[in-house]
């Protein structure tokens, strides 16, 4: 029984992981992406430890992957920030028709953003 | 002190978690049990000022029940957010309107705003790009509902602010 | 249960081809680091996996310390990006 209710919660980890992957290629620029991966595959990941503590119990593995699960929903969030702070510094644009920029406006030099690359690959609807 | 003795106690968790089981053949496993015992002293004499700042948090039961409801609510916020992105990523047209919007916490120490930051990062639509000093949080928003700094607080931070403050602060 | 563990290799294994697609296009260095962010992610999962076909522990050791050394590494990139050194 245990078996069957484990391996229901990894698929549905692998359905996000294969979701949150397909959004890393479909999104246009990188805080887009950066949002569909982390979330997906965040979530996806730990489901799939979260199945494995399911099937194999409280024995050495399932403590083990209980461990990893809090390591990943911990330090994958907070990567994803430093990221995404990093690509700003970096120069990046939001996006060509973003609503509204507070960080640009406010903490970048004026510089660096006007001057900085853009990621935006026009029409990209793969 | 106390600091050191709750780094101490929170990495030897860590390891007998990482070294289980602790007995083979009905006797201890002193071997893993003594290795593990320098290496927490270790970290404790090294990063004591890295970790927790106020040790006797950890052992108030209130703040454990506060986590204990909050969980349900952030995995209930988790999966709402996996199925925005997947309906997003399936969708043809692709409909999001991203922005950078600029929120206030009134949270205060470095833990509670890095709990409210990787929360806001897990949950429907929103990414913490930064926190300043003095309480500001800029937020990239997948589909803007409002760049305005108090509708924008309302919708993404107070959901989460009044349990972090019961659980962290 | 060895046919699902096949399937999920499959999945994963299309997953990471995603990933390493996202490398290998992506036309900014930004939009590589998320690509390998997600890739050393979706390597942890991989490694669960294995574990399970296995049915020993030896592989969630390598998923732990592949979680903390990938973090690190994303750290890493990241502040490269911001263009400071590492010793901030």
């Amino acid at each position: 029984m245990n078996e069957v209710i484990g391996f229901i919660i990894i698929a549905v980890g692998l359905v996000f992981d294969l979701f949150g992957c397909i959004g890393l290629v479909r999104m246009p620029n990188v805080y887009t992406r950066l949002q569909a991966a982390t979330k997906c595959v965040t979530l996806g990941t730990c489901s799939i430890l979260f199945g494995v503590l399911c099937i194999t119990g409280f024995g050495p593995t399932g403590v083990k992957a209980l461990v990893c699960l809090v390591f990943v929903a911990i330090t994958s969030p907070t990567a994803a920030h430093a990221i995404a702070r990093g690509s700003h510094k970096f120069g990046i644009h939001v996006h060509k028709d973003a609503v509204t920029d507070k960080y640009a406006e406010e903490i970048d030099d004026p510089s660096v953003v006007s001057s900085g690359s853009n990621d935006q690959e026009e029409g990209e609807t793969l | 002190m106390g600091r050191r003795i709750g780094t101490f106690v929170a990495s030897f968790i860590v390891w007998c978690l990482l070294a289980y089981p602790w007995s083979e053949a009905g006797g201890w496993d002193w071997q893993s049990i003594i290795v593990g015992l320098g290496a927490a002293a270790l970290v404790a004499v090294i990063l004591s000022d890295a970790l927790a700042l106020r040790p006797a948090k950890f052992l108030n039961p209130v703040r454990w029940f506060w986590a204990a409801v909050y969980l349900p609510v952030f995995i209930y916020y988790c999966i709402v957010a996996n199925l925005h992105v997947m309906y997003l990523v399936l969708h043809p047209d692709l409909p999001i309107k991203p922005g950078v919007v600029k929120v206030k916490t009134r949270l205060v120490s470095n833990a509670a705003r890095t709990a409210l930051a990787n929360s806001i990062t897990l949950t429907p639509g929103t990414l913490t790009v930064d926190v300043t000093d003095d309480g500001y949080l800029y937020v990239h928003w997948l589909v803007v509902e409002s760049a305005e700094m108090k509708a924008a607080t309302e919708k993404i931070v107070e959901r989460f602010e009044g349990w972090l403050e019961r659980i962290i602060e | 249960m060895v046919t699902l563990v096949y399937i999920a290799f499959g999945v994963l294994t299309l997953s990471a081809l995603l990933c390493l697609f996202r490398i290998a296009m992506g036309p900014t260095a930004p939009a590589r680091t998320v690509a390998i962010d997600t890739l050393g992610t979706l390597l942890v999962g991989f490694c669960a996996m294995v574990a399970l076909q296995d049915a020993s522990d030896f592989y969630l050791n390598v998923a732990i310390a592949w979680a903390l050394l990938s973090f690190i590494g994303s750290i890493a990139l990241a502040k490269f990006l911001e263009g400071k050194g590492f010793d901030e």
